[in-house]
């Protein structure tokens, strides 16, 4: 049985955050890239509405969607606002490892405090000299006998200045490579050793919060580990099945919004006396985003179908992942091309999409690092 | 307090509306559907008001196709506790719809205490239905609402009349308000909202349960056809100090004898 119609009550739910997205988001999307200021008040009235920590099962508090669900919502509000969409997202991805790998006493701890106001969550991975190459972080998590030690720098952490849960890895022996990598929960952001950087300046997605997090000794109560010592490197890979499908959608929402755009001022725009639109050289680069965005879509939804019917997903992950990415990218720039000179100025909002785009071909894995996953599942099966 | 809302559903504001193959109506087939905008202020007052009144219910009554219910369904997941909803063609006239409703209320079996409904529908702009509710239940009724205060069986209601000015109406319960825009900020459909929504009763009716037939019908609809194409405006220039006043002339000569609007 094959139906791509998504059921009434999914329906709504889209409709009500592409609601939310359009009057909420879209009108404020330019101020905040201008202030890069975090749009706290925005982001507490989407907590309020549901649209936020989607991952949260029900017996939690959640609203205990399913992975279609969820990347329902999340591309439509990464249409509101890439930026902003990422403050969001960001706190699903820290979830997650949560909802993954944690046990029943830890996720009423964690997990049902987010649902009763709204709190902000940051998934710690990335050091500074290890992005792409996870395996390699240096970051440490130690048993101290009654509590866990964490010393090492983490960076590019979304949310961490204003996070009130920090999931952070590291390594209980880093001669054990994958084995060794450890996830632990850190809940209490005023512990002694936890320091938060500066904001980075960023090209893009400016509204959100991005900040190195160093760990000096800091003391981890023995039942904030998730799972046992070594357990991390599972956990961070499910989180990917999860969160990759999510991501891409939110390329297929920044995708979507830039071809509204540029279709629309297409039709507008009068050059050698009639509207660009009528040239086929622009007809064929909006041919070119819909059929893209569609295609993204497909992959996407594929890529959240198979993880709710409980099978693997990992290539098609990926694939929604990497496609998704580059095309929003692609989306994006020829949105400004068509726009001409217009495209360019920070008048029109199509050149805000462009820089916010490049963004999401790098985090949560690199275009480069989803074809390495795609090549190794084609490969070594 | 027994509180009803009545609701339509309107194609979305952005639909390009052409005439059906037997240009008896428009072409519904592909339509989006929403709530009509002003219907949105009705909902939100009656659930501030069931806010202010412990142990009020909020029903929700519409009059139209069953294919698509959202309308319906968003008003529950705003926190409606239930709905009617009675079968009926798109091309219902004001009449027969107004006796559509009074019939599904009649058969919810409460005596309403406050009817709210949008001050007008969008998509046919008839401005009727409330009216002829009021008239059929013999209900005071006030449109164009503003402002809405409550206390006791007593309303006190701003009207907006021509020109933005205020009348101020003072009317017992129970009543029909007819809600325009200005009068609250609708809240969204919370999520949690739109899946206790779909635990809420809907009960469907049709036409003959409440008393309608085609004998009701008052008016009936033919002939529909696009506008004839706007011919393309005139553009006057008149940066030269000295052509302006021929100019101004000109334009007003037109605007009396041609577009005969002054
Ligand atoms: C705004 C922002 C927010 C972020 N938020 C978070 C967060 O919340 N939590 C978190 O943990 N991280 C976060 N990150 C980090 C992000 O996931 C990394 O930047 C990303 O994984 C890439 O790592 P890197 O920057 O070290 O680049 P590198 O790994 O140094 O990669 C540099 C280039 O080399 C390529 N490359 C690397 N290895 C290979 C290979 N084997 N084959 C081919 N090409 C290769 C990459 O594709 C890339 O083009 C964020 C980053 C940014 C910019
Ligand atoms: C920062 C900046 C500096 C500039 N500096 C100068 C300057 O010093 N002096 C100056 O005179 N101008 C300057 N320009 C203007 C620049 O040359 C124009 O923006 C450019 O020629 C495009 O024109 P447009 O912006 O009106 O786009 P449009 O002409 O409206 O084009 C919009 C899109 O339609 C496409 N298009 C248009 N016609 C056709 C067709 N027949 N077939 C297919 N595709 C078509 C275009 O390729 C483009 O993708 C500057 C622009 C910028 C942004």
């Amino acid at each position: 049985m094959l139906n791509f119609e998504l059921s009434s009550e999914q329906k709504e739910i889209k409709e009500m955050a592409m609601k939310f997205a359009r009057n909420e988001m879209i009108p404020n999307a330019s101020k905040f890239d201008e202030s890069a200021e975090f749009p706290m008040e925005i982001l507490t009235k989407a907590w309020e509405l549901g649209l936020v920590n989607t991952c949260i099962p029900a017996e939690y508090g959640g609203t205990g969607f399913s992975t279609v669900e969820s990347i329902t919502i999340t591309e439509c509000l990464s249409y509101g606002c890439m930026g902003m969409n990422t403050a969001i997202m960001a706190n699903d991805l820290a979830l997650l490892p949560i909802v993954i790998g944690a046990n029943d006493e830890q996720k009423k701890r964690f997990l049902t405090p987010f649902t009763e106001s709204y709190k902000i969550a940051a998934f710690c991975l990335t050091e500074p000299g290890n992005g792409s190459d996870a395996g390699g972080i240096k970051t440490t998590i130690k048993d101290a006998g009654d509590h866990y030690v964490v010393n090492g720098q983490k960076m590019w952490i979304t949310n961490a200045g204003f996070a009130d849960l920090f999931v952070v890895y590291g390594t209980f022996d880093s001669e054990q490579k994958h084995k060794g990598i450890s996830c632990i929960v850190i809940d209490d952001k005023n512990v002694e050793g936890l320091e938060i950087g500066a904001p980075e300046k960023k090209m893009g997605h400016k509204c959100s919060d991005t900040r190195a997090v160093t760990f000096n000794n800091v003391k981890v109560p023995k039942e904030n580990l998730l799972g046992k010592l070594g357990d991390g490197w599972k956990i961070a890979m499910k989180t990917l099945d999860h969160s990759r499908p999510m991501v891409a959608a939110s390329a297929v929402g920044g995708a979507q919004c830039a071809y509204d755009y540029a279709a629309k001022y297409a039709s507008e725009r009068i050059q050698f006396g009639k509207p660009i639109a009528s040239h086929q050289a622009i007809q064929f680069m909006v041919a070119d985003m819909a059929m893209k965005i569609e295609a993204s879509r497909l992959l996407v939804y594929k890529a959240s179908w198979l993880l709710d019917n409980n099978q693997p997903n990992t290539k098609l992950a990926s694939f929604a992942k990497a496609y998704a990415a580059d095309a929003c990218m692609e989306i994006a720039t020829n949105a400004v091309q068509i726009y001409g000179g217009y495209g360019y100025s920070k008048e029109y909002p199509v050149e805000k999409l462009m820089r916010d785009a490049k963004l999401i071909q790098i985090y949560e894995g690199t275009s480069q690092i989803q074809r390495l996953v795609i090549a190794k599942e084609i490969f070594s099966r | 307090m027994n509180i009803f809302v009545c609701i339509k559903q309107v194609p979305d504001t952005e639909t390009k509306v052409i005439p059906n193959g037997d240009a008896t109506f428009i072409e519904t087939s592909s339509i989006k559907w929403i709530m009509n905008p002003y219907d949105e202020f009705a909902v939100e007052q009656a659930l501030l008001l069931k806010a202010a009144n412990a142990g009020s219910t909020v029903t929700v009554v519409r009059v139209g196709g069953v294919k698509d219910t959202e309308a319906l369904r968003t008003a529950m997941a705003m926190g409606a506790d239930e709905s009617f909803l009675v079968e009926a063609d798109d091309n219902l006239d004001s009449y027969m719809t107004a006796k559509a409703i009074k019939g599904a209320i009649a058969k919810s079996e409460k005596t309403p205490d406050i009817i709210f409904t949008g001050k007008q529908a969008i998509d046919d702009d008839c401005l009727q239905v409330p009216q002829l509710v009021a008239q059929m239940m013999e209900l005071p009724s006030v449109s164009v609402i503003v402002g809405f205060e409550h206390s006791g069986d007593k309303l006190t209601l701003k009207r907006e009349i021509e020109g933005g000015a205020i009348e101020v109406y003072e009317a017992t319960t129970p009543c029909l308000v007819a809600c325009n825009k200005g009068l609250n900020t609708p809240r969204y459909a919370s999520l949690p909202g739109i899946m206790k929504a779909k635990r809420k009763p809907l009960t469907q009716l049709s036409l003959a349960d409440v008393g309608v037939s085609e004998e009701d019908r008052r008016v009936s609809y033919s002939d529909f056809s696009l506008p004839p194409e706007k011919p393309p405006g005139k553009k006057f220039e008149a940066m030269d100090e000295a052509v302006q006043k021929d100019i101004v002339k000109e334009v007003v000569g037109l605007l009396r004898n041609e577009a005969k609007v002054i």
